[in-house]
């Protein structure tokens, strides 16, 4: 008796183990689908962010490499000219995300109510995102000339006298950053109409009734609210801030001398004079600012929503 | 909510994001229009004369039609990536979503670090030299396909849960196979979000200065950004031309922004409410 029934348990155990390898040989959603695209991934990126950490200690050619240990990273914090890169990718990434935080949540604010021609109005917010980075750099270059330039000009009207700009070496970065916040914003807005939409009115009508004041509406209502909004901007900028080049690039190269310089255009310097070994530690420098920055960052505000 | 208030301040409000946001490109028309003597002031002005369609076509000429040899590039760049990177990337999401393996967990952390890390140049120019793919049009699709999976995947992923499994079992059981149930039950369902991410991705990949910059150099190569990168340095003096050239190369983006607002702003703020 016991012993067939732990006969007929096996059997039904090796039954059941051919089935569902057979099955696992023939599902429909097979592990090869995964191969292309990982094989790609691998090869033009991981391979390469991997192979950083060991290239960015040695003197590198491309062609033969030679053991220096520690020595690129070191110039990297001694040089003037290359700490002046780390510090301002810092200020850069804070200064153009919390502004666009702000920013992005006032304009949303505003272009949520019903104000005329709002349609409008967030197409003509939104657009720059869509521009070569490029372009707009350039096109801010010619606005931004301090004796000629519209922007000055502009300000001359009112009694202003303007800054002068890309070729101060006190406001060159902080200009850029402008620019970037221009073209950047409208990215900012729609993630924040995004999230402020699919707030239940309900909790405004409430609000109203109970005779909130617009402020404390968008203080307890629409800003805890939109807080996923808000975390997608922080990360979304502060990624771009840390990584931005293309800007700055085309608008300074880092100059006046490298006021400028951010990690991204150093490890570009660094690229075309040669030092191959130097420009890759500056990428791994940039690797784990980031990361040192989007590790806790993820992390806390992740759990910022779910007290919410 | 605001609205008493908020509709005293909009004409201002108004007449600030107009001024702000539309008075750059507005200078851009006018600037690509003038003489060359007039664009050198710099103003903003109506330009005395219109010279519009003679600095386009110079614009263009200039170079032995650098301008041409870019866009064809630019083209073939964008759509061989894109196109490559969709169908890919489709099929991962596909695979992750309806498995949930074990190690799902590592393949989050993988795409999440396309996303996030910066990519470490000199090695990437390294192993595309070594594949004989540096300064290729084949290499610089295969590094914009590598770059740009992570997006598609996350669009796809959260896209491909909304279609119900009874379909591929349904289509399994009729006896197709795995590619046969992706291709021609599941991947014409995602018909509204693969064109989100075609559109989003082809303005990044056309957009893109960066990549280019390092591993497409040389003229023979050139793309659009490179080439208007270029062109300022060359006719530093001629800004009518250099305004031509930014018009020219901000039309197509603005051709998929009239036809696809929507699409983009759906793409481009999917997990904003969920996080």
């Amino acid at each position: 008796m016991s012993i067939g029934l732990r006969d007929a348990t096996v059997r039904r155990s090796a039954l059941s183990l051919r089935r569902t390898r057979r099955r696992a040989k023939r599902s429909p959603y097979p592990y090869w689908f995964l191969l292309p695209a990982f094989a790609v991934f691998f090869v033009f990126f991981l391979l390469p962010t991997f192979s950083s950490f060991y290239y960015s200690l040695t003197r590198w050619t491309l062609f033969d490499s030679e053991w220096i240990g520690l020595d690129n990273f070191r110039q990297f914090f001694e040089e003037p000219g290359l700490t002046k890169g780390l510090t301002n990718t810092l200020i850069y990434a804070v200064v153009t995300s919390g502004t666009k935080v702000v920013l992005g949540m006032v304009l949303a604010v505003l272009l949520t109510s019903s104000v005329w021609g709002r349609a409008f109005m967030r197409s003509a917010v939104f657009f720059p995102v869509l521009v070569s980075t490029i372009g707009v750099g350039l096109t801010f270059t010619v606005l931004m000339e301090p004796d000629q330039g519209l922007i000055n000009d502009a300000l001359g009207l009112v009694g202003i006298e303007g800054p002068r700009w890309l070729v101060d070496p006190r406001y060159a970065l902080l200009s850029v950053a402008a620019v970037d916040v221009w073209k950047g914003v409208g990215l900012a807005t729609v993630i924040y109409i995004a999230g402020i939409v699919a707030i239940p009115r309900e909790y405004y009508d409430a609000a109203h009734v109970d005779g909130a004041t617009p402020w404390k509406t968008f203080r307890y209502i629409t800003l805890p609210l939109a807080w996923p909004a808000t975390m997608t901007v922080i990360v979304l900028s502060l990624i771009g801030g840390l990584r931005s080049f293309d800007l700055i690039w085309a608008m300074t190269r880092g100059g006046p001398g490298f006021t400028s310089d951010v990690i991204a255009s150093v490890i570009y310097k660094q690229y075309q004079a040669g030092f191959y070994g130097l420009s890759t530690a500056g990428n791994v420098v940039l690797f784990l600012l980031v990361s040192a920055l989007m590790l806790p960052l993820y992390w806390k505000l992740s759990r910022r929503e779910v007290q919410l | 909510m605001t609205s008493r208030r908020v509709r005293y301040f909009s004409p201002l409000f108004i007449a600030v994001i107009a001024v702000v946001f539309l008075v750059p490109f507005v200078f851009i028309i006018f600037t690509a229009a003038k003489t060359k003597a007039e664009a050198g002031q710099l103003a903003f002005s109506l330009p005395g004369e219109w010279a519009l369609i003679d600095n386009l076509k110079q614009a263009i000429e200039a170079r032995d039609y650098m301008l041409i040899t870019a866009f064809i590039n630019s083209t073939i760049i964008t759509v061989g990536s894109v196109a490559i990177m969709v169908v890919l990337s489709a099929m991962v999401a596909y695979v992750l979503q309806r498995r949930k393996p074990r190690w799902g967990w590592f393949a989050d952390l993988l795409i999440l670090s396309g996303l996030i890390i910066p990519p470490a140049v000199v090695p990437t120019v390294w192993v595309m030299q070594e594949l004989s793919l540096f300064k290729t049009l084949q290499g610089m699709i295969l590094i914009e396909v590598a770059f740009g999976l992570s997006f598609c995947i996350l669009l796809f992923r959260a896209f491909i849960a909304t279609i119900p499994r009874e379909l591929d079992e349904a289509a399994t059981i009729d006896g197709a196979g795995p590619l046969r149930v992706f291709f021609s039950v599941i991947f014409p369902l995602m018909k509204s979000v693969v064109v989100t991410c075609v559109v989003v991705q082809s303005v990044t990949v056309f957009n893109d200065f960066v990549n280019p910059l390092y591993f497409l150099p040389g003229d023979e190569n050139a793309t659009v950004q490179l080439t208007l990168f270029n062109f300022q340095s060359q006719y530093e003096q001629n800004f009518n031309l250099l305004f031509a050239d930014i018009l020219l190369i901000t039309i197509p983006p603005l051709i998929m922004f009239m036809f696809f607002n929507r699409k983009i702003v759906e793409g481009l703020t999917a997990g904003a409410v969920k996080g």
